[in-house]
């Protein structure tokens, strides 16, 4: 399991574009609504907390069709399904891969980003924390998204349609965290609950994903 | 003799081909007078007026948005477990009516809330859980529609189904919690039950039985076509092998 | 009393439509199988069922667990690895290390350090064969292993599966249409095509 996480680690170091992409994205998105906004800064810390969130899940989003597809066309997933590697494994490895990837350098950057949105400094700790624990869990989604739509020719549309609505429990309570935070207001509840969901999601779906895996290999 | 002979494609078109129009007739019935025993025979709220009676339309089409996702979850547990086709292909044929249920409860709600809010759209905590619902429908619908084999199909639907429901229970909670974080002790619910008298009720139920058969009468007819196309891809490629 | 494959009455299907069914054969230790069939028939097939990949119509598959490996055309060959990086790979999912004999029997020895990538198509293939020395299974099936070599190579693959693998007990299944100069038995697939109406199909309940 350790060897595929530092193959798709190197693969994605190599292949260029692994860490850099969904970043430069996240900051794009980022800067780009002020523009659509309008730069008061009471409106921009309002949302921000919304914004940040927001755009880690479309950064997030961005790679997932990159998780399974390359190994689907070259044979290597093939390959793996028949190694003593347990698909579940495989599944899960592959979503840590992804979060390594994209969900920790948002979680690094975002702090820094908030600062082009006013975000309130009380959030800081909260986004960070929020983000740390609620990406994760954007990822395994995400995997289990790939792995349904893995041998369709063009499933990337299709696999946003899927992926998007499962990510509103993780968007509400991780949004929720920072706005609470930002508002001086508890937020044991949502937190927890983002943890809650990371946790019950990588319990649960690397089962599914490798359901969804070996129905496409057949 | 055991239930499950029901799930031979041809034992259950030939078992419900005498029972769809019985049930299409029932539909059309308790829906018609349902519907118009309640907008006409039915005093008008005192405080709502005459937009109350929407009610008889909103609340059987919402109970039927989930209550046919309910349905496509329990089909796709039995096609993973079972794998009886007529199962999976009826999972596929609720799909659709499902869709339309749930945007004839997003419309009647967005028209109901015109006069009570002076707003088309509230983020309601009800009224969002429908949106989140309608976007389960449109993906699950996608899924079907984008793979070709029918196997792979229901078998791959089958699997988001019951993951999607674990998220789509999970979104309700998450909805309801994110919007008494918004307005708090502001009350927006449309929950009517709780004040509505005998007299508004029983055409209610009335029209809820009606919607109960005509979501039976759709997905039958449905269910059937499917199984018919299927019998046709199944001839088809007969043919092309003999 | 060694490793068995034994396959009893083995029927399979691509896409819910039976191809093949009745498949029978007992291959003891040492012993390789060459499948042979028109374009179609079914071999691919045969073999992905066999790997376990898709579930058999029918029949039984008696095979040591954890003992088989599966290697079509494509073989999984990551572009921005090198040729060792590559094999490295394999090695540490399957548990085992690369031996130097590998990079030899292969002709990879001076490729090592090169990006996967840069390698030519018949090189490319080398690689993907030089998995099956790395991981140590015992039963090989093998989906046209010799496409894009040239004679050179293909007399080294046949080295290897002679000398390597079922020189050492080893099992292998082989789809190829050239000879490899095995000493193996030959079985053609024709006779076991599906009948049009064979069951087991994911139509049949719909006819």
């Amino acid at each position: 399991m350790i060897a595929l996480l530092l193959r798709d680690l190197r693969l994605a170091v190599r292949a260029g574009g692994g860490f850099g992409l969904g970043l430069a994205f996240f900051l794009i998105v980022v800067v780009l609504v002020p523009f659509g906004v309008g730069p008061e800064a009471e409106i921009l810390s309002r949302i921000a907390p919304g914004i940040l969130w927001v755009a880690s899940l479309l950064a997030a989003l961005l790679s997932l069709d990159r998780i399974f597809a390359l190994d689907y066309e070259d044979g290597a997933l093939a390959l793996i399904a028949t190694s003593p590697l347990p698909l579940e494994g495989a599944a899960f490895v592959k979503a840590l891969a992804h979060w390594i990837t994209t969900g920790l350098p948002l979680t690094l950057a975002a702090p820094a980003l908030g600062f082009l949105l006013n975000l309130k400094p009380d959030a800081y700790w909260f986004l960070f924390i929020s983000l740390a624990l609620g990406t994760p869990a954007l990822s395994m989604i995400g995997t289990f998204g790939a792995a349904l739509t893995v041998g369709l020719r063009r499933g990337g549309l299709l696999m946003s349609l899927l992926v998007l609505p499962l990510y509103v429990p993780t968007l509400i309570f991780g949004a929720e965290t920072v706005r609470r935070g930002a508002e001086g207001l508890t937020t044991t509840t949502p937190l927890v609950m983002v943890a809650g969901i990371t946790a019950g999601v990588f319990a649960f779906l690397p089962f599914a994903t490798a359901a969804a895996l070996r129905i496409n290999l057949r | 003799m055991s239930l499950w002979e029901y799930a031979n494609p041809k034992k259950f078109m030939s078992f419900t081909a005498p029972i769809l129009p019985v049930v299409t007739v029932a539909a059309l019935v308790c829906l018609v007078s349902g519907l118009v025993w309640g907008f006409f025979f039915t005093p008008e709220d005192y405080r709502q007026g005459s937009t109350v009676k929407i009610f008889y339309i909103h609340v059987p089409s919402a109970l039927m948005a989930i209550n046919a996702w309910f349905m496509m979850l329990v089909a796709s547990l039995i096609w993973l477990i079972r794998r009886h086709h007529v199962s999976a292909l009826a999972a596929k044929a609720a799909a659709p009516v499902g869709i339309v249920m749930t945007l004839i409860a997003l419309v009647t709600g967005a028209i109901w809330g015109q006069p009570m809010w002076g707003t088309w759209w509230a983020w309601d905590p009800r009224l969002t859980s429908f949106l989140i619902l309608f976007l389960f429908y449109l993906g699950y619908v996608a899924l079907w529609a984008a793979i070709d084999d029918p196997d792979t199909a229901a078998d791959l639907t089958s699997v988001l189904c019951i993951v999607g429901s674990v998220f789509a229970v999970l979104s309700r909670y998450a909805v309801n919690f994110w919007n008494q974080g918004l307005h708090q002790g502001a009350s927006l619910s449309m929950d009517a039950e709780e004040n509505v008298a005998d007299i508004f009720w029983y055409p209610a139920l009335v029209a809820i039985a009606g919607f109960v058969l005509l979501f039976i009468a759709l997905v039958l007819l449905r269910t059937r076509t499917e199984i018919r196309l299927r019998r046709i891809r199944a001839l088809e490629t007969r043919a092309r092998r003999s | 009393m060694g490793m068995e494959l034994v396959v009893t009455d083995l029927g399979c299907a691509r896409g819910g439509v039976p191809l093949l069914q009745g498949v029978n054969f007992r291959l003891h230790e040492g012993e390789a199988l060459v499948l042979r069939g028109a374009n179609g028939i079914g071999k691919t097939t045969l073999l992905r069922t066999l790997a376990g990949l898709q579930p058999p119509l029918g029949g039984t598959i008696d095979c040591p667990e954890d003992q088989s490996a599966y290697a079509s055309h494509a073989d999984g060959i990551k572009a921005q690895l090198t040729v060792r990086e590559n094999l490295d790979f394999w090695a540490s999912v399957h548990g085992t290390e690369v031996h130097e004999g590998v990079f030899q029997a292969f002709d990879l020895v001076e490729l090592r350090d090169r990006f996967a990538g840069t390698l030519s198509a018949g090189q490319k293939r080398r690689l993907g064969l030089a998995r099956l020395g790395v991981i140590g299974r015992k039963i090989l099936f093998l989906d046209e292993p010799t496409v894009s070599l040239d004679r050179f190579s293909v007399k080294l693959f046949a080295d290897f599966l002679k000398e390597q693998h079922l020189a050492k007990g080893g099992i292998a299944v082989i789809a190829t249409h050239i000879d490899l100069g095995l000493e193996a038995p030959e079985i053609d697939l024709e006779p076991f095509r599906a009948a049009y109406d064979a069951g087991g199909s994911s139509d049949e309940a719909f006819l």
